[in-house]
């Protein structure tokens, strides 16, 4: 399985040289990163290519990394019926490029892309309808960004007197209780409590 | 109001289809836009059940988050966490004994069960009938009772683990399921008598939503829905994982990629089911196949009860394990099942702390209903309920 696919990407990165970063099979898969603005010509390349013909865009989403430049990872997962086989391309962007869009080529990219622009606020040029998805009319933010809260902004409720839903700032009872785990002997990167008193 | 000025002929209306409709399976807000009766454009309004599992996983070890796939999609629940427990052991290393894979094969295929007959038979609800609802919800509550004796609970299961599965079967639960096994197609016959034959269901279903190869391939689906289209392709046997490939059983497909198509492969697809949960059964009760059931080599398993009244260290591992849980190693990767309603992935991105640091979760559903406008356009206003009831959908996983 792994040399056919160590084959296949010799293939892919060779017709496709000018949109290849880099590829890799890890865990028995295989990943190639590209250029952000050669997706539309690398999906068509591999669905239309006979060695490849993945046929089916099988998923699209975001990942975020905050402290990259290019923040953003929009992940491509593709498979192919025919060759029985999967293929994952990654591409870099940070928040103010938008990625082409790739509807023309499947158009069940219409709804991934809306929800990784839900999610994330990653814009895609030539969508014709990037609405919210999944979240609330009116929602405001990108919830599943690693700077977006667990607890969120607004909370709403009944209010019996007003007989109508409500929108207010979230009040927490108690605070969430995000534990650290992170060992001391393994590298935490911050001062243990009482270590700064060895000091003196 | 009489200086209203309306362009378009007065045929032509907007009406709003759920988010509290029982045909709509749960919270979906269809925007239907009519020509007379005939659909001219459909704008579904999803995320009314999202609940943000995928944030919630990334604050999650990875034994918690294994909860959150009962909660997807919440007719098969087992078959969800697989696709979870799939992804954690390939990138922890981890193999699973062989008694376990053959449980988690059984459940899943129980799980199987359990959504097609939900599915079958609320869709003959959807158009008019009401006793198969009854006659199945019947068969489903046996089959809950074996998700409880296994796990403990009827639907929220948290039954499979990286490694294999929580805990052994007793062997009279398995005696129990190999004797359902022998009187459920007698009650999928009747099922069988009431629909498949019917006038009025064949004439709600047949030719209504026709799926073609090339547009199945387009919009992503997965499932059913591409083996109702005549497509032979199941994960089970083209990707088989865990012991699939020892087992026998067939893949039934359509031939016209019509509602009515898809409803006779989950039927058939049922009868399947049943063929593996037999042979799973059989080889469960062999008494040279009795073992572990979770990689006991794994830093995923708790020691055990008696080791650990007697050893500190087995206290300590127990401690940390449902506290901290594991740190998995850095890496990505994705796990596909083929769950009832088609291929249910999980994308893990791991970095190497205890929790995963991105999971997004690819629920066949989602893909189906993004083609609904695609589906719909052109069809009558009636056959709107047939053919959302024929796409399998729960929200659950959908809106996530």
């Amino acid at each position: 399985m792994s040399e056919a696919l160590q084959a296949l990407g010799e293939h892919i990165a060779g017709q496709q040289e000018s949109a290849v970063k880099s590829w890799s099979v890890t865990h028995g898969e295989l990943t190639v990163e590209i250029h952000d603005d050669r997706i539309v010509d690398m999906l068509r390349f591999l669905r239309d290519d006979a060695a490849c013909r993945f046929t089916s865009l099988i998923d699209i989403c975001g990942v975020d990394y905050p402290q990259r430049a290019e923040r953003f990872e929009v992940v491509y997962h593709l498979l192919s019926m025919q060759q029985n086989h999967r293929i994952r391309i990654k591409l870099a962007v940070d928040e103010d490029t938008a990625v082409p869009s790739v509807i023309e080529l499947f158009p069940v990219a219409n709804w991934f892309e809306r929800e990784a622009f839900d999610m994330y606020g990653i814009a895609f040029s030539g969508h014709p309808d990037l609405r919210r998805l999944l979240t609330d009319y009116g929602f405001e933010g990108h919830p599943l960004r690693k700077d977006f809260p667990l607890t969120g902004f607004m909370e709403v409720r009944w209010d019996d007197e007003e007989k109508r839903v409500v929108y207010e700032p979230v009040e927490l009872v108690q605070e969430y209780r995000d534990f650290d785990f992170m060992s001391p002997w393994e590298g935490a990167k911050y001062v243990i409590p009482g270590d700064e008193k060895a000091e003196g | 109001m009489a200086d209203i000025e309306t362009t378009e002929s007065p045929r032509n209306f907007t009406i709003n289809f759920g988010p509290q409709h029982p045909a709509a399976h749960g919270v979906l807000r269809l925007v239907l836009e009519l020509d007379g009766e005939v659909v001219e454009r459909v704008d579904p309004h999803i995320g009314l059940l999202h609940r943000g599992t995928e944030k919630l996983l990334e604050h999650k070890t990875y034994l918690q988050g294994i909860g959150y796939f009962d909660r997807l999609d919440y007719v098969a629940p087992m078959n969800q966490e697989h696709a979870f427990c799939m992804a954690a052991e390939r990138l922890a290393g981890i193999t699973v004994p062989k008694r376990g894979q053959y449980v988690r094969v059984l459940y899943s295929e129980i799980g199987r069960i359990l959504s097609h007959l939900l599915n079958v038979t609320t869709q003959a609800m959807d158009v008019g009938a009401l006793t198969p609802p009854l006659w199945g919800f019947e068969e489903r509550e046996k089959l809950m009772v074996f998700y409880e004796r296994a796990s403990g609970s009827r639907m929220h299961a948290h039954y499979f683990r990286p490694g294999g599965v929580h805990q052994d079967l007793p062997p009279e639960l398995i005696q129990d399921i190999r004797a359902w096994c022998d009187s459920f197609p007698k009650a999928l016959d009747d099922i069988d008598d009431l629909l498949t034959e019917n006038r009025i269901f064949k004439q709600r279903n047949a030719d209504i939503g026709i799926v073609s190869k090339e547009e199945a391939l387009e919009w992503g689906f997965s499932g059913v829905m591409v083996r109702g289209s005549g497509m032979a392709w199941d994960l089970r046997r083209s990707q088989p994982y865990e012991v699939y490939d020892e087992l026998e059983f067939n893949i039934p497909l359509g031939k016209n990629g019509d509602c009515y198509d898809r409803y006779l492969c989950r039927m058939e697809e049922m009868r399947e089911s049943v063929k593996i949960m037999i042979q799973c059964c059989d080889w469960l009760m062999k008494p040279e196949n009795q073992g572990e059931v979770l990689a006991t080599d794994s830093k995923f398993s708790p020691p055990r009860r008696a080791e650990m009244k007697q050893s500190m260290e087995a206290l300590i591992q127990h401690f940390k394990l449902y506290t901290e849980g594991v740190h998995v190693d850095a890496g990505e990767v994705y796990a596909a099942v083929e769950a009832p309603k088609g291929e249910f992935g999980v994308y893990l991105v791991a970095d190497g702390s205890n929790k995963p640091y991105r999971v997004k979760i690819r629920a066949p559903g989602f893909a189906h209903l993004a083609a609904m406008d695609h589906l719909n356009r052109g069809h009558m206003l009636a056959d709107v309920s047939a053919i959302l009831g024929s796409l399998d959908i729960v929200f659950g996983e959908i809106d996530r």
